[in-house]
């Protein structure tokens, strides 16, 4: 399939106030997409409502559709434990469990059912070595995931996140707190990612979403200005508010 | 405004104030253990805790009491640690905040700041009389659990409580459920809170005596039965010093009760701190 993810006439709202207007975009299967925009513009919302995490706000009500590969995941036979296991998610904030290394990537399994120790121990050692971490935590596997430094962490979530085979990872803001070393490390594993994910990436950084994304969305005020190849926007955009967003003019 | 002190000197005084406070509390703590123990000890012959009152316990030891103590006890805990700890995963968990879940609220604190000496009253007139278990381990065991549930039952939800909402987050978003979620991570993140909890209604329990006075009797035998009557170490230690039948055998009971205090809350806090130190990988 083209697209993995489809948003049309996307509409989220809190309570009262009207989140995202109109969300209609398409995300190429297997490529990376961008989010832009400044705090508040409803991008994390609307990754959120990919995989519906915001059905755990009481007062969120959409209307439109979402749909993967072809499928609406609001539809009411969409099982959402189902659809998070196809549809991974890591954090602005890495938030690995007060667990073993080990047993933070071997969760999604065990959820999964997957008892079996060699199992296990191979798909650990695989995801590990898939967030290019398995180098530098192969020795301390039993020790808490709490140890690691920040950049571990998040690398950690990573591996736990494609530990379980999703088709798409949604990534909101996986740097920001991150030193730049540890963002290069997140930066390099997302390009060789891409070749086996879909990846949604909400970012405040420009140079990051140049650096890994094919596509990019302009988001302002719940709406999308503007969509499309990545060098495009960046480079010729058609709306002047992206162009002075993108040049620091505000957000 | 014009400063009567200035703040480097406000700042010097209050250390003081502060240390002095926290002295005070800890010669207090340790003047009424060390009386205990100083009067007490010399009473704790193998002799002392391996055999029976005698007398009425003017001589003989205590052990028939040593053993009530930690049956009641252990009733206590199994009834009230589930019972507390569950309550505390619905409300913290799944309740939300509606009306049923303030009531419930409210229900634990009044019912922890109701009196030991009314919760025997009402165990006298539930267990042992409406429900004819008649003076016995399982009435005051009973008795104590609802003394310890509200202890267990807040501590527990504030551990629940405390846990980060990143990890349910992170937990939810792979794709486990809210049960899964909350038996495999939540809990174990608030289990140290949690096992203080329960130490803590445990602890209250063992020493507890006024709620045990109108239920469990007053037998000086080893009850084997739950339906036996029997004297936990508080009761015993009651009887003695207000009947004046042995002041040393008084002091020997109390000190037996405070080692087992202190044996319990030690041995908890070192295996909770480590822990702890594992699951952050400190």
């Amino acid at each position: 399939m083209e697209y993995r993810i489809e948003a049309e006439e996307l509409n989220v709202y809190f309570g009262e106030s009207h989140i995202l207007k109109d969300i209609s975009i398409k995300m190429p299967t297997n490529e990376v997409t961008a989010l832009i925009g400044p705090s508040g513009c409803g991008k994390s919302t609307f990754i959120r409502s990919i995989n519906r995490m915001n059905d755990l706000i009481p007062s969120f009500r959409k209307n439109g559709t979402v749909l993967l590969d072809g499928d609406d995941v609001y539809d009411p036979k969409m099982d959402v434990v189902d659809l998070r296991m196809r549809v991974g998610m890591v954090f602005q904030k890495p938030n690995p469990f007060p667990k073993s290394i080990f047993d933070n990537v071997a969760y999604g399994l065990g959820i999964q059912g997957i008892t079996d120790k060699e199992v296990l121990r191979e798909r650990v050692e695989q995801s590990l070595r898939g967030a290019a971490l398995w180098d530098e935590v192969k020795d301390k596997l039993e020790n808490s995931a709490l140890g690691l430094s920040g950049g571990q962490q998040q690398r950690l979530c990573i591996a736990r996140t494609i530990a379980v085979e999703p088709e798409v990872i949604l990534m909101d803001e996986p740097c920001s707190a991150l030193d730049p070393i540890s963002t290069t490390k997140i930066e390099d594993l997302i390009h060789k990612l891409k070749n086996e994910y879909t990846i949604i990436i909400v970012t405040h950084n420009m140079q990051q979403a140049t650096r890994v994304s094919k596509n990019t969305a302009f988001f302002l005020n719940g709406e999308i200005v503007e969509s499309g190849l990545t060098e495009k926007i960046f480079i010729e955009p058609e709306d002047n508010r992206t162009e002075d967003y993108i040049t620091g003019r505000f957000g | 405004m014009h400063r009567i002190i200035p703040p480097r000197n406000a700042q010097s005084i209050m250390n003081v104030v502060f240390w002095v406070s926290g002295i005070i509390t800890l010669i207090l703590l340790l003047v009424i253990i060390g009386y205990i123990l100083i009067n007490g000890l010399p009473v704790l012959t193998p002799e002392f805790l391996l055999s029976s009152p005698l007398n009425a316990g003017r001589a003989g030891g205590i052990f028939p009491m040593i053993v009530s103590t930690f049956y009641v006890t252990f009733i206590a805990v199994i009834v009230a640690a589930p019972l507390g700890v569950l309550s505390a995963i619905y409300l913290a968990e799944y309740s939300g905040q509606s009306r049923i879940v303030r009531a419930i609220r409210f229900g634990t604190q009044t019912l922890a700041s109701i009196p030991s000496i009314v919760f025997g009253l009402f165990g006298m007139a539930f267990f042992v009389v409406f429900l004819h278990f008649g003076f016995c381990v399982l009435s005051g065991g009973l008795t104590l659990a609802l003394m310890a549930l509200p202890t267990i039952l807040s501590t527990s939800e504030i551990s629940l409580q405390a846990v980060p909402q990143s990890y349910r987050e992170g937990s939810l978003a792979i794709g486990a459920t809210k049960w899964q979620t909350v038996y495999k991570v939540v809990l174990p993140a608030a289990m140290p809170g949690i096992i203080t909890g329960i130490i803590l209604g445990m602890a209250r329990a063992i020493e507890e005596t006024a709620a045990i006075l109108y239920t469990v009797g007053s037998a000086t035998q080893i009850p084997i039965s739950v339906f036996d009557p029997a004297r936990p170490l508080p009761l015993h230690l009651y009887y003695l010093a207000t009947e004046g039948l042995s002041m040393p055998n008084a002091y020997g009971t109390a000190a037996v009760l405070v080692i087992i205090i202190l044996v319990i809350t030690i041995t908890t806090n070192y295996l909770v701190d480590r822990y702890i130190k594992k699951m952050m990988g400190r």
